[in-house]
C-alpha cells in the first residue's frame, strides 16, 4: 500500500518526489489541503477608508468604471485562451487577461467598500462576496465600460490593435492613479503600471511586426486599426463622476491624459510607419456612451455567457 | 571534443550501460533508433494532450462562476499551455519540430490522451477533472520524472510539480462545491460518475493487450505497467472520495485485505477503443478546434518569420 516501499534506488531527481510525496497517504502529490479561499478579502491589508472631502458614492462609480473596463476587456482576452496563432502567443494572452481580472477583482471590490449601495441584492443565504455580486449579478446597462473593451473578438490582428489601444491609454492613465488620494485606487495603480506596460509593449512589438510583416499581415493591421479607430475618443470623454472624482483627488480626467497617449500611440505608429486612421469617432445613444451604461448589442450576449453559473445558483458556494 | 570512431556495438553498450545504472541519455548521446522514436511519439503524444486538453477546460473559463475561479481555471489552463511548449521542446532535443509534431497530430497520425475526447458539462467537471484526471495523470507522470531521457525526465519534474498543485485545486472546488446547496452535491456527483471511468482508462489497456509496455520499460522509457499504475490510483482515491462525500460509480470495488489494495470492475475497453480510433465523443471537435486555431495562425507565424528575417538582413 506504501508506495514509497516500491520505488527504486533513489537519485538525483528525487526532488520531484520529495516535494509531491509528503507523509500522507492519501495523497500522492502533496501535504495540506489548498488553504480555503473563502473570506479571502482581496483588500486585506489596505486602508479602505473613504478619503475625507470625498464623496463615497463618486469614488465607488469611479472604481466601478476602472473595475468594469478590466472585467469586460479581460473576459474578451481570455476568450483567446487555446484559439491563439501560436503556444508563446496563448501564454502571454492569458497573463493579460489574468492581470486585467485581478484589477477587476480589486477594483469592483473597492467599489463595494466605499458604497455598499452599489453591490446588487442578492437573495437571502447567498453566500457570494460583493466583488462577485457586482460582476455576475449586473445587468449589461449597469455596466460602465468603455465601449472599446466589450466589442466581440476579431482576428489576431484585432486583439493587437484593441491591446495597444486600451493599454496606451490606461497606462497613461494609471501613471497619475498612483497618488489617488484614495490608498485602495493609488496601491492597485502602483502593482497595476508594472502590468500595462507589458501589455503595451506585447502589443506595441505585434503592432509593428503585423505592420511590417507580410502584405496580409499589413493589410489586416490597417483593417482592425480602421474598425477600432473610431471607439478611440471616447476613452478621453470626461464623464461627470470622473471629473468629480478628478476633482477631489482620487481620480484621473481621461482628457488630461490624452496627449500623454496620443503621443505614445504616435510612437508606435511611427515605428510601424502606420499612418493616424481619420474614422470618425463612434455616436453613442442620445449623446451616452460605455461610462454611462450605454453599450453595444454584444455585451449583453457576453454577460449572458459570463454570468449563467453564477445566477443559476445564486445561493452557491463557490 | 575528440573525435573518434568508435564502433557501433561499443556505442550500444555504453547506451545499455547508461540505462543499468539508472543513469540519463542526453540529446548528444548515441541512442538505438528504435528508443529515440518510441520518444518522440510518446513525447509528443504528451505534449498534444496538454494542448488538447486546454479545450476541455478551457470550455468554461467564460462561464466560471466566480472571479476567483475564473483566475484559478484561467491561469491552469495557461499551465498546460506551458508544459505543451516544456514537452515539444524536449522533442525538438531527438530531431523533430514543433510544427512537424502538430502536423502529425491534425493529420491524425499522432494521438493524445484519450480522456480529454470527454465532453465537459457543467462546472464540476473543472474540479472532477483536476482531482481525477490530473491524480491520474501524475500517478503516470511522476515515475517519468525519472525516466532515462534526461530533456523528457526534467521537463516532468517541472510539470508534475504544477499538476499536482492543479489536483488539490480541482479537489478544493470540489469540497467547496459539497458545502454549498443540493444542486451543487448533485452536480459534484453527476461529474464523479462521468468521468471516473475515463480517469481509469488513463493508463491504458490491461498490461495483457499493451504492446509497447515491455520494451518501454527495458529502455527505462516506462517505469511501471499500466495496472500497477491504476491499482495505486484506485487506493489513493479511494479516501479520497470518502472525504468528499461522493460515491464512486463501481459496484465491484471493495478492499481485499488479503491484498492489501482495492479490488475494482474494469472500464469500458470497447469505448475506450471507439476514442482511440476517433470515435470517442469529442474527437472531431478537438482536432477541429486545434486545426482551425493553427490555420488562422498562419499568416501571424509568416508575419513573424518574415518580420524576423526583415531585421536580421537589415542588421547585416
Amino acid at each position: 500500500m506504501n508506495s514509497r516501499t516500491e520505488r527504486p534506488a533513489e537519485d538525483e531527481h528525487d526532488s520531484a518526489y520529495s516535494g509531491l510525496l509528503v507523509n500522507d497517504a492519501h495523497w500522492a502529490f502533496g501535504a495540506a489541503p489548498v488553504p480555503e479561499g473563502h473570506g479571502e478579502d482581496p483588500l486585506a491589508g489596505l486602508d479602505t477608508t473613504v478619503p475625507a472631502g470625498v464623496d463615497a458614492p463618486t469614488l465607488a462609480t469611479y472604481a466601478l468604471m476602472l473595475g468594469d473596463d478590466a472585467l469586460v476587456m479581460s473576459h474578451r482576452i481570455a476568450e483567446w485562451t487555446s484559439n491563439a496563432p501560436d503556444l508563446e502567443d496563448d501564454i502571454a494572452l492569458s497573463n493579460i487577461a489574468l492581470d486585467l481580472l485581478g484589477q477587476a477583482r480589486l477594483l469592483l471590490a473597492r467599489a463595494a467598500r466605499a458604497d455598499a449601495s452599489v453591490v446588487p441584492v442578492l437573495p437571502e443565504g447567498s453566500p457570494a462576496p460583493p466583488e462577485d455580486a457586482l460582476a455576475y449579478f449586473r445587468e449589461a446597462h449597469e455596466l460602465r465600460n468603455v465601449r472599446l473593451a466589450e466589442v466581440v473578438n476579431g482576428d489576431f490582428a484585432e486583439a493587437t490593435v484593441r491591446i495597444l489601444l486600451f493599454s496606451v491609454w490606461r497606462l497613461a492613465t494609471w501613471e497619475r492613479l498612483r497618488s489617488s488620494a484614495d490608498h485602495v485606487l493609488a496601491a492597485v495603480a502602483a502593482k497595476g503600471v508594472k502590468e500595462l506596460a507589458y501589455h503595451r509593449d506585447y502589443a506595441a512589438r505585434w503592432f509593428v511586426t503585423l505592420a511590417q510583416g507580410t502584405p496580409e499581415s499589413r493589410r489586416r493591421l490597417l483593417a482592425a486599426l480602421d474598425a477600432l479607430w473610431p471607439l478611440w475618443p471616447e476613452l478621453f470623454d470626461t464623464h461627470p463622476v470622473e471629473a468629480a472624482a478628478a476633482e477631489s483627488g482620487v481620480g484621473v480626467d481621461p482628457a488630461a491624459v490624452r496627449d500623454a497617449a496620443e503621443a505614445v500611440l504616435d510612437q508606435v505608429l511611427d515605428a510601424a510607419d502606420v499612418p493616424r486612421p481619420s474614422a470618425p469617432r463612434r455616436a453613442g445613444v442620445l449623446g451616452r456612451t460605455g461610462r454611462d451604461g450605454m453599450h453595444g448589442e454584444a455585451l449583453g450576449r457576453m454577460l449572458a455567457e459570463m454570468q449563467s453559473v453564477a445566477r443559476a445558483h445564486p445561493r452557491g458556494v463557490w | 571534443m575528440t573525435l573518434t570512431e568508435t564502433a557501433p556495438e561499443e556505442l550500444e553498450r555504453q547506451f545499455e550501460a547508461t540505462i543499468a545504472r539508472h543513469d540519463r541519455i542526453e540529446p548528444r548521446d548515441w541512442m538505438p533508433e528504435g528508443y529515440r522514436k518510441t520518444l518522440v511519439r510518446q513525447i509528443a503524444q504528451h505534449a498534444h494532450s496538454e494542448i488538447i486538453g486546454m479545450q476541455p477546460e478551457g470550455n468554461w473559463i467564460t462561464r466560471a462562476p466566480s472571479l476567483r475561479r475564473k483566475a484559478i481555471l484561467l491561469a491552469k489552463v495557461q499551465d498546460e499551455a506551458g508544459h505543451g511548449l516544456y514537452l515539444y521542446s524536449a522533442a525538438e532535443t531527438l530531431g523533430v519540430s514543433r510544427l512537424e509534431l502538430t502536423e502529425l497530430l491534425l493529420a491524425g497520425r499522432q494521438k493524445y490522451s484519450s480522456i480529454f475526447n470527454y465532453p465537459t458539462l457543467s462546472y464540476a467537471d473543472v474540479g472532477t477533472i483536476g482531482w481525477l484526471v490530473d491524480g491520474a495523470a501524475i500517478c503516470n507522470q511522476v515515475p517519468l520524472c525519472r525516466t532515462s531521457y534526461g530533456p523528457y525526465g526534467r521537463a516532468m519534474i517541472r510539470i508534475c510539480k504544477e499538476e499536482s498543485f492543479h489536483q488539490r485545486q480541482g479537489y478544493e472546488l470540489l469540497t467547496t462545491m459539497m458545502r454549498g446547496t443540493e444542486e451543487q452535491r448533485a452536480m459534484v456527483q453527476e461529474s464523479v460518475d462521468r468521468f471516473w471511468w475515463p480517469a481509469l482508462m488513463m493508463f491504458g489497456p490491461p498490461d495483457d493487450a499493451s504492446p509497447n509496455t515491455a520494451q518501454s520499460m527495458a529502455w527505462g522509457i516506462k517505469r511501471h505497467t499500466n495496472d500497477e499504475l491504476r491499482q495505486k490510483f484506485v487506493d489513493m482515491s479511494v479516501p479520497q472520495a470518502e472525504a468528499l462525500g461522493v460515491t464512486l460509480p463501481d459496484p465491484e470495488l471493495r478492499w481485499n485485505e488479503e491484498r492489501g489494495h482495492h479490488d475494482f470492475g474494469q472500464p469500458d475497453w470497447d469505448e475506450f477503443m471507439e476514442g482511440v480510433k476517433g470515435n470517442g465523443p469529442c474527437n472531431a471537435e478537438r482536432i477541429a478546434h486545434r486545426r482551425r486555431a493553427h490555420e488562422e495562425g498562419a499568416w501571424v507565424r509568416e508575419a513573424a518569420t518574415a518580420y524576423a528575417a526583415r531585421q536580421a538582413g537589415g542588421a547585416r
